[in-house]
């Protein structure tokens, strides 16, 4: 779960770059950019529940 | 946007500018301080002196490598076309300075910041790993932080393609920070947020119920007295930023300086008004926090608004770090000691968003600022923080992070040190009691 977190986090990255690159300004472009911003706001917390899922000292 | 500083400034603009830049290790003096009064009585030698070889060997990174990636406005760097626009992705200096005279010339400045900031940056995931980080694998982070981490972002946000948004897709200027909120204080308070994961929290922290138990702070003066310390650091450095990466005129440092000054008192007061109405007494060491809040929050926005916004974003970032330190030790299980994650990281996120609506360069319009600034944000979370996490998990496998169990029960003064910060107190344990 917290591989696929940080991938989710990556990916989310790059549909916001995507976005940027391969939409005209925009709706669109907003809405992706958002999306990716959305998918990131996903992947942290798989991130975050992974870790507290952790063996505690 | 303005244009960043690449041509020679007057002697008197270099002589203020220099000056901007020697208060900027005050902050770090602040905030070791500030490290060292929120652990335990027996890590405080430890945590001065981890902080004092942080900033060396950060100094050194930067040096070595990092200013050369990092770059400065108009230097060398690599440029990759991509969609038929250009996009500046890593500096291509020489290392070790070689590309830079260092006589007083904007780019000369730009390193003398660097060296000093990335000290800054490197103080922050100092504070998540109090009381159980060890020295070596401190080191060795401090060095990746900036020989890398720091220098990569920082190319980009001033002078790469973050900062060519404006230019390249007509969002607004640019993704906007001027003393650095993305770059040291988002960027430490992610690599703090990475250690504490991967540190786990200290021994007797939670219960096997998940149950947070308190450990507070052993010297509540060292922490204020950081405090008053950061607030001339940070008015160098948002000064410096303001004058080195905005291309701002010397005299701009005014208004820089009262929204610095703006955001921190509104963010304490928030802070201490929101613990009184909750707890019935005013909390120390989260006022404090709401203090660093409102620092790092001004750093973004702090060239480009009036002092009525600075109060606003100040309230608001006092708000977010006190519900967001406790959110992260009771919901979370992140065992932040010194509430870098929240001080630094929220802070410095908030206070980036908030230039996006409330910013405004004169001469300007302000179209899809906020994009801009959402786009520097979700960088910072979907890559920066996957990178430092991973480079520090990295390094944990084979060195490990955490101190062994009796370190952490006689004290990191003991353990890493061999004498402890009070010699005439005795070392307690109370906590380890019946475990």
């Amino acid at each position: 779960m917290k591989l696929l977190g940080f991938l989710l986090l990556v990916a989310g990255w790059l549909i916001v770059l995507s976005a940027l690159v391969l939409l005209a300004s925009g709706g669109l472009r907003v809405a992706f950019v958002l999306a990716g911003a959305g998918v990131e706001i996903l992947g942290l917390v798989m991130v975050v529940r992974a870790h507290m899922g952790g063996e505690r000292p | 946007m303005m244009p960043p500083r690449a041509t020679p400034m007057s002697e008197a603009a270099t002589g203020l500018c220099m000056l901007f830049i020697l208060l900027v290790p005050l902050a770090a003096t602040g905030l070791a301080l500030i490290n060292t009064g929120l652990g335990r009585s027996r890590s405080a030698a430890y945590a001065m002196f981890s902080s004092l070889c942080a900033m060396s060997v950060a100094a050194l990174a930067f040096f070595v490598c990092g200013f050369a990636w990092q770059g400065f406005p108009g230097g060398a760097a690599h440029i990759l076309t991509v969609g038929g626009k250009p996009w500046s992705w890593v500096g291509s200096g020489a290392f070790f300075l070689r590309h830079v005279t260092l006589d007083g010339s904007p780019p000369s400045l730009v390193a003398l910041l660097g060296i000093v900031s990335v000290g800054l940056a490197a103080l922050i995931p100092l504070s998540a790993g109090a009381d159980r980080w060890k020295l070596g694998p401190i080191c060795t982070s401090t060095a990746l932080l900036a020989g890398w981490t720091y220098p990569l972002f920082a190319h980009w946000v001033w002078g790469g393609w973050l900062a060519q948004l404006g230019t390249n897709y007509g969002l607004g200027q640019g993704f906007l920070d001027t003393g650095g909120a993305s770059t040291v204080q988002v960027v430490g308070g992610l690599t703090a947020l990475a250690i504490t994961w991967i540190l786990g929290p200290r021994r007797g922290k939670y219960t096997s119920e998940g149950m947070p138990s308190a450990i507070p702070g052993h010297n509540a003066v060292f922490v204020l007295f950081g405090c008053m310390l950061s607030l001339l650091g940070w008015w160098g450095l948002n000064a410096a930023g303001a004058v080195l990466y905005q291309g701002a005129e010397p005299g701009m440092a005014v208004l820089v300086a009262i929204n610095t000054f703006f955001c921190a008192v509104a963010g304490a007061l928030t802070a201490a008004v929101v613990t009184q109405a909750r707890f019935g007494k005013p909390d120390a060491s989260l006022t404090a926090n709401g203090w660093v809040g409102g620092l790092a929050a001004s750093s973004a926005a702090c060239l480009f608004v009036r002092p009525a916004a600075a109060v606003a974003i100040g309230l608001a970032a006092g708000i977010l770090v006190v519900f967001s330190v406790e959110w992260l030790e009771l919901r979370l299980s992140v065992d932040d000691p010194g509430g870098a994650v929240s001080a630094h990281a929220v802070g410095g996120m908030w206070g980036l968003l908030s230039a996006g609506f409330l910013a405004h360069v004169p001469g300007t319009t302000d179209s899809q600022q906020w994009l801009a600034q959402l786009v520097g944000v979700a960088t910072l979370v979907g890559f920066v923080l996957p990178l430092t996490y991973g480079l520090n998990w990295l390094l944990d496998r084979f060195r490990p992070h955490r101190v062994p169990r009796e370190g952490e029960r006689e004290g990191m003064d003991m353990h890493e040190l061999g004498a402890g910060a009070y010699p005439e107190l005795v070392t307690h344990g109370e906590e380890f009691s019946g475990r």
